[in-house]
């Protein structure tokens, strides 16, 4: 862990936060509409990037590892299914258009990344099976586990083009 | 294992384990504060080696996810910010 980093700058938060609300919009995304509440999350973001060396979710707790993190990596592996069920992420900087518009109330949204023991056994891959391929691929299939994009070539792409993460959190879907 | 300690109305022991960089977790304390009640909080994030162990079977005890905040009220706990709850809990 490094320790010896100073504070972000509110310049340093102001340019995340307009890039992350620029990346979410063309990713038909949305982040929360509180923009200090947004900032604070910004700032964790900023100050885990320093500590751990990748941007970690403010609202859990990271291993120093970023393999046992990736699924941590803000955006998360959870966020999807979290904006569908509680229309926010579990930290609430991501929210659902209903929730954005007012429509729909923000709750408490309950963990949903497994514990660790059963996290170990399975490093974010669902390992797909070649079996149900009809035909013979000519190239393989990747599958972005932040946003489920999904692409045909060699191998992953250096940074997904919807939700930006790294290739790193791609897996061979078929 | 140092736990802060915020001085207040005495309601039992009162303990909030957070994360230095979550949003909740701030959340709650300051509603601690605003209630006034006396308790103690550990930052978990910012421990290290046996500390950071102990505070996270600890936190085990009470919420097997392991999340942030858990805030643990005599033998009860109360897993993220519900206000309602804690309310209830110390009103």
């Amino acid at each position: 862990m490094n320790e010896n980093f100073g504070e972000p700058t509110d310049s340093e938060v102001d340019e995340l936060y307009a890039r992350l609300d620029r990346e979410a919009k063309q990713g038909g995304y949305f982040l929360n509409r509180e923009a200090e509440f947004v900032k604070g999350l910004v700032r964790g973001l900023l100050i885990n990037e320093r500590r751990y060396g990748y941007r970690a979710c403010p609202c859990r707790l990271a291993a120093d590892d970023k393999q046992q993190d990736l699924d941590i990596i803000c955006p998360c592996y959870y966020r999807d299914a979290d904006l569908s069920e509680f229309g926010a992420c579990y930290c609430a900087l991501y929210v659902s258009a209903a929730v954005l518009k007012g429509e729909k109330e923000l709750s408490c949204i309950p963990e949903r990344r497994p514990p660790f023991e059963s996290r170990a056994a399975k490093p974010g891959s669902s390992g797909a099976s070649l079996d149900a391929v009809p035909a013979k691929l000519s190239v393989p299939v990747w599958r972005c586990l932040v946003c489920g994009y999904l692409c045909g070539r060699e191998g992953p792409p250096e940074v997904c083009p919807i939700c930006k993460a790294g290739r790193e959190r791609f897996e061979r879907f078929i | 294992m140092n736990f802060e300690h915020v001085a207040g109305e005495e309601k039992g022991k009162i303990t909030l384990y957070a994360l230095s960089t979550c949003i909740w977790c701030k959340r709650t304390r300051e509603l601690l504060m605003a209630l006034g009640v006396s308790f103690d909080y550990i930052y978990v994030d910012l421990l290290k080696g046996e500390d950071r162990s102990k505070a996270i079977e600890q936190v085990k005890h009470y919420n097997p996810s392991t999340s942030f905040p858990t805030l643990v009220i005599g033998d009860k706990s109360i897993v993220g910010f519900r206000e309602k709850e804690i309310r209830e809990a110390l009103g």
